[in-house]
């Protein structure tokens, strides 16, 4: 069978486990984006006890492997009552993961702005919740952009675990099929192409234009 | 004294064994002698390989230094478990086979050398100029500058970077299970399907995981201030 045989066979296939691979990932994604907002302002909390739960959070999760927390999830959380489907244990197993690391993109991002800034929105008398949403947290975002842009492309990398619990994604497909024909380098490598693809031509192009698009809207570009 | 937090109501089916525990720890104790095997064994080929590529991508040829760059990237943005299953299913095909072992510590130290390699890079970008104009003013060779001055110059400033990822390929060993390491997760696998109780095992090897990589992520990070203290950075 040529490969472009092999292709025509397969493509829906790989195609339709593409966009699983997406689903996970946007999910995953934004459930990260609301975890690492979440627990890195807590981190930054005086209060230990919302101080000390962050760290918990962000040393477990940071702690373990992705795979050990999925299976958690997945196969011992149902014995405490909170079963999950296996398409959603995924996603939220990605999102706590990824959740601890940009919860410390968070923290230093904010980190980063300068202080002069902190000081001028108690000069002009602003509540603590207004000044972290219009001055603080805008500012952050764009120091902390670059970095996100890696963990972007870690949760994309990391959605193909999920196959390991039978979630249909590019990765299942690919065993799968190589599991019923032996075309291992066609169609694991078939595979490596889309994930790259999905990476470095639609992933890594967005992150750029969104640090763009922010730093032009703070004036700084 | 905590009787009352285990009511059946709450926790239906949780009902953690002591004994059990104790039946199937040393096998999890055993199997994390081979995770940390094989992140060593990982973590060395990427220490390698990873300054091989660096200095690849300085190289006067542009094909070279092309072909290496889109290389990492390429390694670097697909996910290492699908590097795994390439490695270990395609060499059969072409009559090469190799051993779970083998291509696990192939796959995981390709996989890694390619992020270190941006390290060493780092590195051997901060070597100052006039280092190597003083090379050619000593008529040393490129091999020599580079195996006497620069990489000596270029490691310092890369440990900090190099030790968190050391951390990373401990955690990324449990991928290894998919082909058959017989490393922490594959074991807690091999138990939970013998016996059907699942919490026990995975909980003692999260547990496992935790207790390793909080205290060498304490150590890594001492070891990183005192590199910076003898480096006056």
């Amino acid at each position: 069978m040529s490969y472009f045989e092999f292709l025509s066979l397969y493509w829906p296939r790989l195609m339709s486990g593409a966009s699983v691979t997406i689903a996970q990932f946007l999910l995953g994604a934004i459930l990260t984006a609301g975890l690492a907002l979440v627990f890195g302002l807590m981190k930054m909390s005086s209060n230990r006890a919302v101080k000390g739960s962050a760290v918990v959070y962000i040393e477990v999760f940071r702690g373990t492997s992705l795979l050990v927390q999925l299976y958690w999830i997945f196969f011992v959380l149902p014995l405490f009552g909170l079963t999950l489907e296996k398409f959603t244990a995924g996603w939220v197993a990605i999102g706590l993961n990824a959740g601890a690391y940009g919860a410390e993109l968070v923290r230093g991002g904010i980190m980063a702005v300068p202080k002069g800034q902190w000081e001028a929105t108690t000069a002009i008398n602003m509540s603590p919740a207004r000044r972290m949403r219009r001055i603080i947290l805008p500012q952050a975002l764009v120091n902390m952009l670059p970095a996100w842009g890696n963990l972007m492309v870690e949760i994309l990398k990391g959605t193909a675990l999920v196959s390991l619990i039978s979630v249909a994604d590019l990765m299942f497909q690919a065993k799968q099929t190589n599991a019923s024909t032996y075309l291992s380098a066609q169609i694991f490598g078939t595979a490596l192409i889309i994930y790259y693809m999905l990476a470095r031509f639609l992933l890594t192009p967005f992150m750029r234009w969104l640090e763009g698009f922010m730093a032009r809207k703070l004036g700084r570009a | 004294m905590f009787d009352w937090l285990f009511v059946d109501e709450w926790f239906p089916k949780f009902d953690w064994r002591w004994d059990y525990t104790w039946e199937i720890l040393p096998r999890l104790i055993e199997a994390t002698g081979n995770t940390l095997i094989a992140a060593a064994v990982g973590y060395l080929i990427a220490l390698v390989l990873g300054l091989v590529f660096a200095l690849a991508q300085r190289s006067q040829s542009r094909v070279l230094t092309f072909v290496v760059r889109e290389f990492v990237e390429f390694v670097r943005s697909t996910p290492l478990l699908l590097q795994i299953f390439f490695i270990f299913y395609v060499g059969p095909q072409f009559g090469i086979t190799l051993s779970p072992w083998v291509s696990g510590m192939i796959a995981i130290g390709l996989h890694y050398s390619c992020y270190l390699s941006e390290v060493y890079r780092g590195g051997l970008d901060s070597v100052p100029k006039g280092q190597w104009e003083a090379a050619i003013a000593l008529n040393m060779t490129t091999a020599q500058t580079y195996r006497r001055l620069i990489i000596p110059q270029a490691i310092p400033p890369a440990i900090p970077g190099l030790g968190n990822y050391l951390i990373g390929i401990f955690k990324d060993t449990p991928m290894l299970s998919v082909i058959g390491v017989a490393e922490l997760v594959h074991t807690a696998n091999a138990i939970g399907s013998e016996t059907w109780r699942y919490l026990e095992a995975y909980t003692i090897v999260g547990l496992i995981f935790l207790a390793l990589s909080l205290p060498a992520a304490v150590i890594i990070r001492a070891f990183e201030g005192f590199v910076r203290r003898k480096l006056g950075m």
